[in-house]
Parts: structure tokens; C-alpha cells; sequence
């Protein structure tokens, strides 16, 4: 919990500090243009997006106190809904009945991030009727199943995932063209972050806090617990659903390896190298993340046997990820 | 008919391969409250040391041993430098340190043993099959591993129920603190307990050689199915593991042989198989969440939690 003394000399850098990133964010692509490596605007574009999914999974995560191990089945429902409409509007066929299939962003988008959230409701229903251990094994049970499930679909591909032929259209502009792609997944991005931020601090999050702290007292208070904690899930798969979407026309190829329990176990990854419950963190977590691999990767083909290891250092000693560092007085001030 | 008993003693040695993993990870979680998602690396690295040494000594029984052993010191090392810092953090630091350990272990794996999956044949003097009711054949090695494990889960109830030690394991799954309080070396206590569920770990690794293709990520699918027993059964429950170990081996393995076939009443071939399929790799992940909303705490929940 952010730590509420008297005296808060952190206050304008708390501020500062993302407002900074966001302006290191925006410049990317100029940079890279300037130092001719297109492909540093690939690289950031796939961690604004997996940034995208990690700040909605510690809206539950961080905030709720819920720790859940299938986040990646909302990323993938998202992908899929993108690429199944896409399949559909190319093969000029329908979904079923009625349901005719569709390229355009400003259709698909939304519909992933609707699909998601009807998938979290679903799973969220029944996981958040357990506690601790069990909450964490049958969420990563329902993301097994979703798996399982689209492995299945021969028609879209089974295990071999579907290939988008491009990515959807918007109204104004290119979509192939790869900055204009990058500054839409970073509008995005804020507009989830400042949501969410806004979300966090009205009474909805607090509730939330409370609730992770100690549930029968927010009970006793008259709290529905539950529903609160429904509502987090959902809209922590919403969001997700979205980066999915974005994903997918990002890769212009979706596949089950996208929702198996490794990318839930990456997702929370990123949240708690950046610092759980802060928002921010996981911003840095997802950044970092992608770019260590990217750099471990280039020095040898056995990066995990690195990077393995960082993690358990950064868990055993480093407890409150990046943003404690960038961004004192943030994260989980009662470690 | 026939047919059908062949599935049932299938499931029932599936069943046996996921109790030896499942006693380990229950009990390290009722006792020590962790949650180890490495336990498919040891289960993994069982599998590896036991090819290893039948490659060289062609003796599948050293194999096996080997694999014990090799499963337990890497237990009794992770034990000793980072899970005994975890017991008292919360499951998000558990599950990201075991993650990190996962990474680490199959790329060592890959390292030293190179990414070619292994396949070990089938001890001669357990080859065959013996007809257990006339016109019936079943493998030898499997019988042998379901009674492998079933002398598993006796030598674990005698252990837990009848020894000093387990009376040790029984009072740290009802209040740690207590116990420690009371002035029992809880230290060797934990990593004892570790090393015996690494031990569980590396014995079903080793025995799995000759049934699937020992490789890279094989502890990780059988890891999350474990994940599933115990939960049914109730977390920190020896009971429960038996109980969901043989329930899911036998949902899954009858789901896969027959969900189609049964579909097949109520639809077309081509639809029956399709969604018989789906619905068969899906089934045990529903069964676990009908359980969960029937009883929260699994069938035979452990005292204390």
C-alpha cells in the first residue's frame, strides 16, 4: 500500500517519473529512425503492448490481492477474436449465423475486448469462490482449458495458430506502417494506465485494498466483497482482451502458445519486476522484461538459464521491483 | 468390454504416476506452505539421470536409483539455498522464485543433455504382457508400475500414520508455529520432507523413461495435471492425493478413449470427434472447477488450513 505519512517530499516525483517515461516513450521512434534500427520500434512496440496486459493483471494482482495464473487466456481470447473475425472477412464466410467476420479495427478491437471480458466473467464466476493456493491453481486450470480449447479449433488452425494476412484497418492513416502502429498501442496504453490509476484511487479501489487486507472486515462493513472483486476481474480482462487484439496485428499471427500458462507465468513476471500494485511497475516490468530477453538472446541462445536466475535474485532481494526504486514511497510499503 | 478393462488399468497407472508426484508437492505445501512449481524439474531431471545411467551401465534398476537419488540432492540444494526463504512469503513470491527455478532447470537440462528428446526401452525382464482375465493381454511394465505405486501409498500411510516422523509431518500440517514452539528442528523437518518429495518426484520421472519420450518441458504438463489432483483432493491431504490422482487418471484417460465414441450417439462422426476431442483434453480441467464450487477446500481438505 502507498505508504500516507505526514510528509510526502516524494509527491512532484512521483509524478515526474512517469510523465518522463511517457515522453521517453514517445520519442522511440524518432530515435530509432535517427540511429536507422527500425526493428528498436518492433521490439517496444510488443513491450507496450505486453505492458498493456501486465497493468491489468495488477489491477487484481497488486490491488486485489489475487493472484492469478491464467491471465494469458484473456490475452488470447483477444488475439483469436481479431484473427477469427479476420479469417472470416478474408474467407468472406461467417462466424455462425449472422455473424459475418470483419478487418476493420474500430469492430474487431472492441469485440476482443468484449470477448475477454465475457471469458473473465465466466472464470472469474467460479474462481473467486476459492481462497489463496486453490484461487491460483484453478485460475491456471481455466486458462489450461482455454488452451486446450483452442488447440482444438482444426478450423483456425489448431496447434498451429492462424496467420492474419494484415492488420486491421483504422479510419485514418497506415496500418502497416509500424510508428503509427507504435504511438496507437502507446495512446492506448495511457489511456488504460490513467483509467485505471483513477480507478485505483476512487472508492472501487479501495474497496479492493481493503478487501486484499483483511476480507472480513470489509465484509462486516457491508462490502460485497465479491462483486468487487468480480468487477476487478473482469475489467482486468477487458484490458487484457485489448493487448491481445493488439497483439495479434502487431505478430499478424495468432497461436495457442499465446495463452499457454508460460505467458501467464511472464505476465506476472513483468507485474513483479516492476512492482507490484503500483501501475507504473508493470509498465517498467513489461519494458524490461522484453528487452532482457531481447539482449540475453543476442549474447546466447541459452538466455533462460540467466534469466531464471535474475528472477529469483529479484524475488529473494529485491522486493519491490523497479518502481521502488524509480518511484519511492510506491508499491507494497508494508514489506 | 475387454477393451474397457485395458482403459481402466490405463487410468489407474496414470493415476499412479500423478499420486507419486502429488504426495511430494502436497505435503511440502501442508507442511512448509509452499507452492513448488519446480516439482516438474525434479520429476524432470528423474527422468534424465535415470536414461543417463542406463546408457552407460545398461542396468534400468541403477537407472531408477540414479534418478532418486539425482532427483533428491538437486532437491535438498534447492531446498537448502532458496525454498527455505520462501516459506514465509506470500504465494506471488513462491510462484515467481519456482518459475525462475523452472527457466533455469530445463535450459540446464538442454545444455547438458541437448534438445533431442531421449527414449529408453522397456527393462527386459518387465517386457511383455501377462493376461490378468483370459483373452486380455496387458504390458508387464505398466502392471509394475501400477503396483509400484500402490507400495508407494502404503509405505506413505505407515510413514505418515505410524512412525515418529510422521507424527512430526501430521503436527506441522496442523500449526507449524506449535510445533516449532514445542522445540522440534524444523529446519531438518522441512528439508527432509523436501527431499522425500523430491524423491517421489524423481521415482515417477524415472519410471515415466520407458512410457514417454524423456525431454525438455515434460515435468511442466504433468506438473499443471498435478496441480488439478490435489487441489480436488484437498491441498496438504495425503488421502486427497490418492483420491484425485486415481479420479483424474481415470476421467482422462476414459475421457480420451471414449467421449467421442459416446458423442457419436447424439451427433455426426466428423462433429463427435472434433468436439469429443476438445471435450476429452478439457474434461478433468471441468472436473476440477465442479469440485471447486461443490467444496471450496477439495474432497478431503486437510485440517488446519
Amino acid at each position: 500500500m502507498a505508504s500516507s505519512g505526514p510528509a510526502r517530499p516524494f509527491v512532484s516525483l512521483r509524478r515526474a517519473t512517469p510523465l518522463a517515461g511517457l515522453a521517453l516513450l514517445l520519442a522511440v521512434p524518432p530515435f530509432a529512425h535517427a540511429i536507422g534500427d527500425a526493428y528498436l520500434v518492433n521490439i517496444l512496440t510488443r513491450g507496450v503492448i505486453l505492458a498493456l496486459a501486465a497493468v491489468s493483471l495488477d489491477l487484481i494482482l497488486g490491488y486485489g490481492g489475487l493472484v492469478s495464473f491464467g491471465h494469458a487466456a484473456f490475452v488470447g481470447a483477444g488475439a483469436y477474436t481479431v484473427g477469427i473475425l479476420a479469417f472470416h472477412a478474408r474467407a468472406g464466410s461467417t462466424v455462425f449465423d449472422g455473424l459475418h467476420g470483419t478487418q476493420a479495427a474500430l469492430a474487431a478491437w472492441p469485440a476482443a475486448i468484449v470477448v475477454a471480458a465475457l471469458l473473465a466473467l465466466v472464470i472469474g464466476a467460479l474462481s473467486l469462490r476459492t481462497r489463496g493456493l486453490y484461487f491460483i491453481m484453478i485460475t491456471l486450470a481455466f486458462g489450461q482449458m482455454v488452451y486446450f480449447l483452442f488447440t482444438s479449433l482444426e478450423r483456425y488452425g489448431g496447434d498451429d495458430g492462424l496467420i492474419l494476412w494484415q492488420r486491421s484497418a483504422w479510419p485514418l492513416g497506415d496500418p502497416a506502417d509500424g510508428t503509427q502502429f507504435y504511438y496507437v498501442c502507446v495512446a492506448l496504453l495511457l489511456v488504460f494506465v490513467v483509467f485505471l490509476r483513477r480507478t485505483v484511487d476512487a472508492r472501487f479501489g479501495r474497496v479492493l485494498r481493503g478487501a486484499a487486507e483483511n476480507e472480513r472486515r470489509m465484509r462486516a462493513l457491508g462490502f460485497p466483497v465479491y462483486r468487487y472483486r468480480l468487477a476487478a476481474f473482469v475489467i482486468a480482462g477487458a484490458g487484457a482482451g485489448l493487448a491481445g487484439a493488439l497483439l495479434a496485428n502487431q505478430d499478424t499471427f495468432v497461436s495457442p502458445e499465446l495463452l499457454g500458462w508460460r505467458q501467464s507465468g511472464e505476465l506476472m513476471v513483468m507485474v513483479i519486476l516492476g512492482g507490484v500494485g503500483t501501475l507504473y511497475g508493470p509498465v517498467l516490468g513489461a519494458l524490461g522484461l522484453v528487452l532482457l530477453e531481447e539482449v540475453l538472446s543476442g549474447w546466447t541462445q541459452h538466455w533462460m538459464i540467466i534469466l531464471g536466475p535474475v528472477l529469483i535474485v529479484v524475488v529473494l532481494f529485491a522486493r519491490r521491483g523497479l518502481a521502488g526504486w524509480l518511484l519511492p514511497g510506491s508499491g507494497r510499503g508494508d514489506d | 468390454m475387454l477393451l474397457f478393462l485395458e482403459q481402466i488399468l490405463n487410468g489407474l497407472q496414470f493415476g499412479v504416476m500423478l499420486f507419486l508426484l502429488a504426495a511430494g508437492l502436497t505435503l511440502v505445501f501442508g507442511i512448509m506452505g509452499l507452492i513448488n512449481l519446480a516439482h516438474g524439474s525434479l520429476y524432470m531431471i528423474g527422468a534424465f539421470v535415470c536414461a543417463s545411467i542406463l546408457s552407460l551401465t545398461g542396468s534400468f534398476a541403477l537407472g531408477v536409483l540414479g534418478g532418486l537419488a539425482g532427483a533428491a540432492l538437486v532437491g535438498l540444494a534447492i531446498e537448502g539455498t532458496i525454498l527455505r526463504r520462501l516459506y514465509a512469503r506470500g504465494h506471488l513470491d513462491q510462484v515467481l522464485a519456482t518459475f525462475g527455478l523452472i527457466l533455469f532447470f530445463n535450459e540446464a537440462v538442454r545444455i547438458g543433455w541437448g534438445p533431442r528428446p531421449l527414449f529408453i526401452d522397456v527393462p527386459a525382464a518387465l517386457t511383455g504382457t501377462v493376461e490378468l482375465v483370459p483373452g486380455a493381454p496387458y504390458p508387464v511394465y505398466r502392471l509394475a508400475i501400477i503396483a509400484a505405486g500402490l507400495a508407494v501409498a502404503a509405505f506413505l500411510w505407515w510413514l505418515v500414520q505410524r512412525t515418529r516422523l510422521g507424527m512430526l509431518i501430521r503436527a506441522g500440517a496442523a500449526d507449524r508455529e506449535m510445533l516449532a514452539a514445542l522445540g522440534v528442528d524444523s529446519r531438518r523437518l522441512y528439508a527432509g520432507v523436501f527431499a522425500l518429495g523430491a524423491l517421489l518426484a524423481g521415482l515417477a520421472g524415472a519410471l515415466a523413461g520407458p512410457l514417454l519420450a524423456v525431454q525438455v518441458g515434460m515435468g511442466e504438463n504433468i506438473l499443471i495435471l498435478t496441480f488439478v489432483v490435489i487441489v480436488i483432493g484437498g491441498i496438504g491431504s495425503i488421502r486427497g492425493a490418492v483420491a484425485g490422482a486415481l479420479l483424474v487418471g481415470l476421467v482422462d484417460t476414459l475421457g480420451r478413449a471414449y467421449l467421442p465414441t459416446v458423442l457419436r450417439l447424439v451427433a455426426d462422426p466428423a462433429t463427435a470427434d472434433g468436439v469429443g476431442r476438445a471435450l476429452a483434453s478439457m474434461l478433468i480441467y471441468l472436473l476440477m472447477a465442479a469440485v471447486l464450487v461443490w467444496r471450496p477446500t477439495g474432497l478431503f481438505p486437510a485440517h488446519g488450513q
